[in-house]
């Protein structure tokens, strides 16, 4: 077997593991447990009232905002990571290039700061 | 025939040992770290806590796991069953497969790849998938806005846990978790990097939804958030998972700061007691701190919450991590 592969190995397995382990518990409490549905019981869960319609409507468009942020900020990381292990053979050129690439995302941050992106009142 | 027995068979059952030998004791560390938190905030708000079942109660966690097991599975009407269920499923394996590069001991892993932080930060961001799988196959208000919430929390303290992972990298100079715990001989990482260390523990909090960052499931607004349509062994795997989680992130905790399986001194006592006992050790003392802050502070709003993330800690990291680097580079002690 492939050096690279014998290590990964062991993962594989250990998901498909997991996931045989999760599907067990879930497929026994079926078995074991009663199943008694009635219209009110299986209705989805409102304070004294009907659900007036689907739940799976408008939300509010921060929370769009906020995983735009987060896919440019975890790309950022994303291209730390190796930066960070390398740093010690690219010496000055390659921290200055980190400097300059990171200066340039946080004119990006101060800018959406600014214009209240961030702002959750 | 041999060659298929030493060259396949043999390896493919050492590696299936290992993986109950650390999935067995992680789930009943699971249960009892279940027991530890109703019986420690229990003594910190002068109450008794569980002691009926067993002595002081200790059967407690089996008792319950027993209880969720024989009740009904309500599936809602107008969710989506398939999604429904690989919710909890998703949840659970997530918060089991991350043991799989941790080393609790010179040594002893499962799997040791050269990537391993990589494979952790990877992991820990698919945590998001189950809650919102759940929130959206639910089809419920409650469910959908806990979802929603968790979503957004989850994914803005990712990016400060990110940063913190770099400025621990970049004084280790390795991705392999081993070679990052062999690194803090001597000095382990919460020492120079204290402010990191206190905002990495805060981010955990946040990630793992617990107090006092609890929103998603904030009983008072949302019901149980996430999990108000869930019942039975569905709901049980979203707990589990979330109690894995903890005791995961305080390992990860643990490797990067608290020098992992190393004894506090390099004494030839401290030595003698073997490494997996200090690793599980520190990781009783991070959860610890988690229940401690549970029982001590009150819930944060959601704008106070992602105010903390995006305005305090996200500018806070990155200029520790840009001033690590600088000071590593200037002073010539870049790890190669």
């Amino acid at each position: 077997m492939d050096d690279l592969l014998k290590e990964y190995l062991p993962i594989l397995i250990f998901i498909g593991l997991a996931f045989a382990l999760a599907l067990i518990i879930v497929v026994a409490s079926l078995i074991v447990g009663p199943s008694r549905p009635d219209p009110e019981k299986n209705s989805s869960y409102e304070c004294g009232f009907d659900a007036f319609d689907d739940a799976r409507g408008k939300f509010d468009v921060r929370f769009y905002l906020v995983s735009i942020l987060f896919i440019i900020f975890d790309l950022e990381v994303a291209f730390l990571f190796p930066w960070a292990v390398t740093l010690g053979k690219i010496g000055l050129y390659g921290f200055w290039s980190m400097m300059i690439f990171l200066g340039v995302l946080t004119i990006g941050f101060v800018y959406e700061w600014r214009k209240g992106a961030l702002e959750w009142e | 025939m041999a060659e298929f027995w030493t060259g396949y068979l043999l390896p493919l059952i050492l590696i299936l040992a290992k993986i109950l030998l650390f999935v067995v004791p992680l789930l009943v560390a699971v249960a009892y770290v279940t027991y530890a938190e109703r019986r420690i905030i229990g003594a910190m708000q002068m109450r008794i806590g569980p002691n009926v079942v067993g002595w002081f109660g200790l059967l407690q966690p089996f008792a319950d796991a027993v209880k969720l097991l024989t009740k009904e599975t309500v599936l809602p009407t107008g969710s989506s069953p398939v999604v429904f269920f690989l919710a909890p499923m998703v949840t659970f394996s997530l918060a089991m497969i991350a043991w799989a590069v941790i080393p609790v001991n010179e040594g002893w892993y499962i799997a040791n790849i050269n990537v391993g932080i990589l494979y952790l930060f990877a992991v820990s961001s698919l945590g998001v998938y189950g809650i919102v799988m759940a929130g959206w196959a639910s089809n419920s208000r409650y469910a959908f806005l806990g979802a929603m919430r968790s979503a957004a929390q989850m994914v803005s303290y990712e990016v400060s846990i990110g940063f913190v992972m770099i400025s621990v990298l970049l004084t280790a100079g390795t991705l392999n978790l081993s070679e990052i715990v062999m690194a803090q001989k001597g000095l382990w990482f919460f020492i120079p990097h204290f402010p990191m260390f206190v905002i990495f523990f805060v981010s955990v909090l946040a990630e793992t939804n617990r107090h006092p960052f609890d929103l998603p499931e904030a009983e008072s607004e949302l019901v149980a958030g996430f999990m108000t349509e869930y019942s039975s062994m569905a709901f049980a795997l979203f707990f589990l998972g979330e109690y894995a989680n903890m005791i995961m992130m305080s390992g990860v905790v643990t490797i990067l700061f608290l020098g992992g399986w190393l004894a506090p001194f390099d004494i030839a006592i401290l030595n003698a007691v073997p490494g997996i006992v200090w690793f599980a050790l520190k990781i009783s003392f991070c959860l610890f701190l988690m229940i401690w802050v549970r029982a001590t502070f009150p819930r944060y709003r959601y704008d106070q919450l992602m105010r903390l993330g995006w305005k305090v800690f996200l500018p806070l990291s990155l200029i520790w991590l840009v001033a690590t680097a600088g000071f590593l580079v200037y002073t010539g002690r870049v790890p190669v």
